[in-house]
């Protein structure tokens, strides 16, 4: 490619990555930052050690215990959530100590889940790559970097390596024009754009979101958009950093500081993509047609308006998982529970979405409704500002940080065949638990829902009267 | 050196739904310690066994019919493997016999998660799907990947190409491991650190 064509931001990173040819149409891509989790990350240790190699720079991987942490108040540093969940942990930290590698564990005050931790800590930040063996990771592409989902193998050969052999994917470019609807959050755009386009979507290509109602998102929400992305059959997400990216890193414990921090800003200040940069794919969305979404199927693709109705092509065998029939109203929908959390919506301004629909309200009698903080960092904070205080009063359980209940791994979940509403990124069959009705929505609509005892949007409560909530 | 992928003659059993994703194909919580082994049996256990956690097998699910035994060979819709990036989908799947499987299209973690476990994904044209999902259900097939071809033996006329890139086939069918091929590189490797460096001090600190 001639220095003077137009880049992309993707074309920029992948460029400042490339330490050479990968084999038939691959590159090695520097990967800056290794992140793992005690689910899949441990196994790639054990990879590791099982075929002689060793973990070519420590200072550079990063293990961090999330999954099946216990979520339970006053929890030890071993306890899992789940049956035989303590060797994950025990063995991770194990493995992790001998490597060299840095350790955030279950007692440690950084702990939290891994996409939600990254960006506090300043593990991503504008123009770094990472790699974690977690489909999520696309999410710390929010930030401008250069980051996304591997399996274990692939872990266990960066960390060897330094480098992966990866194909430079497509690229495509959402654009997403205009301003969002008062109570539209990225949760609903990103639910929105999987329903309308489909979960492959996103071709396997790097998306880059764009436009002013992206540029409008503060980073939590932009974390959330990305995150999705996944689901969305992409190969990762993408935002060129802004004033309020430099903003929410500077000063964070792992970001550049000082002198070293503006000289990392003006590096920064060219990750944008070129005026006439070419893309292959391109989605133009107006902000103004995105309304609150619900899940009403087992693939996030099976989403509708709130307001709206279960369509009358809807697969059979996704209504019979979830109980429901062609032309259902989605709204009034009985529900037994309600998750708050997750890499997707368990940050501190998810919380305070949530905490602004409970304020002075009650869940509803039978609604088994828990709130899970992503990390310590936004646990603390939300205890500060008296949002625990609201989650606890209405009747939600206040969890300890982790992954909790957005996927099921033996344990204490919803009994089979409940119906709930969760701010988490995946409503298969199964997801959380055997025979468990999950309806994915923005952390407002799954408050409202648990004080409805239905299917709600915060605009609804008004409409009830009696009891607690009147 | 791991066991090369030249040529599969298998029975193939026909699973045509969409977006299967890897907590079906591997459930959470038949993930019980780590390592790669052990999670053949927890494949597709949500699906396979008559109650949750259970071992009875439900004897309407493809793999348990009778002219299923033995099958080495998946056909998959759309979208096969999306969702988490958990290997032990892939894991579980070569543990249990499957040596390709045959889809509309992938999900991109679990594809590349497939050719580092010597699992063939190849895709194929809707039609040739279609064709498949009537026909092929307990039929052998041939994949050849040399030729990059898929013959069923039920209907030898029946013979369709299909496209992986080339790196990715030679680590097939010599048996490379990336990670030593990789590490053949290092001096490459290490000079761009070295060039790196210069260029972002600012995240060697």
């Amino acid at each position: 490619m001639s220095p003077d064509r137009p880049q992309t931001l993707f074309d920029k990173l992948w460029r400042a990555h490339r330490a050479g040819p990968g084999g038939g149409e691959a590159d090695l891509i520097a990967i800056d930052r290794v992140l793992l989790h005690e689910r899949t990350g441990g196994v790639a240790l054990k990879g590791l050690d099982a075929a002689g190699l060793k973990v070519a720079d420590p200072r550079r991987a990063y293990a961090i215990m999330d999954h099946i942490v216990s979520f339970r108040t006053g929890r030890g540093r071993d306890d899992s959530r789940s049956p035989g969940g303590e060797a994950f942990i025990t063995e991770t930290r194990a493995l992790a100590q001998a490597a060299g590698l840095h350790l955030i564990d279950t007692d440690d005050a950084r702990q939290g889940i891994v996409h939600v931790i990254a960006p506090e800590l300043g593990l991503a930040v504008p123009g770094v790559s990472l790699v974690c063996p977690d489909s999520h990771t696309c999410s710390l592409g929010a930030l401008g970097a250069l980051a996304w989902g591997i399996g274990s193998s692939e872990a266990e050969h960066a960390l060897a390596t330094g480098v992966l052999r990866v194909m430079k994917p497509a690229q495509m470019r959402v654009t997403v024009s205009g301003t969002l609807n008062e109570g539209v959050s990225a949760k609903d755009l990103a639910l929105y754009l999987i329903a309308v386009y489909g979960t492959a979507g996103g071709k396997r290509a790097a998306i880059e979101y764009a436009g002013e109602a992206i540029s409008a998102l503060n980073i939590e929400e932009r974390l959330t958009l990305c995150n999705l992305a996944v689901e969305f059959a992409a190969f990762t997400a993408i935002m060129a950093p802004d004033a309020k990216t430099l903003d929410y890193v500077g000063g964070r414990s792992f970001a550049p500081q000082g002198a070293a921090f503006e000289e990392a800003a003006k590096d920064w200040s060219r990750l944008a993509s070129d005026d006439g940069a070419a893309f292959d794919f391109e989605i133009q969305i107006a902000a103004r047609d995105v309304s609150a979404q619900i899940s009403w199927g087992t693939s996030p693709e099976q989403t509708a308006a709130a307001g709206g109705r279960v369509p009358d092509n809807a697969d059979m065998r996704a209504l019979e998982y979830m109980g429901l029939e062609r032309g259902d109203a989605l709204k009034g929908l009985m529900i037994g529970g309600a998750f708050i959390g997750s890499c997707t919506n368990g940050r501190l301004s998810d919380l305070q979405s949530a905490a602004r629909v409970l304020k002075g309200r009650k869940v509803a009698k039978d609604v088994r409704a828990v709130c899970v903080p992503g990390s310590q960092s936004v646990q603390r904070e939300a205890e500060a500002l008296g949002l625990a205080a609201i989650f606890r009063e209405a009747g939600f359980e206040w969890g300890e940080p982790g992954c909790a209940m957005c996927f099921y791994a033996g344990g204490e979940t919803f009994p089979s065949g409940t119906r709930v509403v969760s701010s988490t990124n995946r409503n298969f069959e199964g997801r959380q638990g055997p025979g468990v009705r999950t309806h994915l929505a923005s952390p407002a609509l799954v408050a409202a829902s648990a004080v409805a005892g239905c299917i709600a949007e915060p605009s609804d409560l008004k409409h009830l009267t009696g009891g607690a909530n009147a | 050196m791991r066991e090369p992928f030249i040529r599969h003659r298998g029975i193939a059993a026909v699973l045509m739904l969409d977006n299967v994703d890897t907590d079906q194909i591997i459930p959470s919580c038949e993930m019980k310690t780590v390592s790669r082994k052990g999670l053949g049996e927890g494949l597709f256990a949500g699906w396979r066994y008559t109650v949750p956690g259970g071992r009875e097998p439900a004897a309407d699910f493809v793999l348990n019919r009778p002219e299923q035994t033995g099958t080495s060979i998946l056909i998959a819709g759309r979208n096969f493997g999306c969702g988490s990036s958990r290997e032990h989908a892939v894991w579980a799947l070569a543990e249990y016999g499957l040596k390709a499987i045959i889809a509309r299209s992938f999900g991109d973690i679990f594809y590349g998660n497939c050719l580092n476990n010597t699992i063939l994904p190849v895709v194929l044209a809707d039609e040739d799907i279609d064709w498949l999902s009537v026909f092929a259900g307990g039929t052998k097939l041939e994949i050849d990947l040399e030729r990059q071809a898929v013959t069923s033996l039920a209907e030898p006329s029946w013979m369709r190409r299909f496209e992986i890139d080339a790196f990715p086939k030679r680590l097939l069918l010599e048996g490379l491991d990336p990670i030593r091929l990789t590490l053949k590189q290092k001096p490459e490797i290490d000079a761009f650190l070295e060039a790196d460096r210069a260029a972002r001090p600012w995240l060697y600190l």
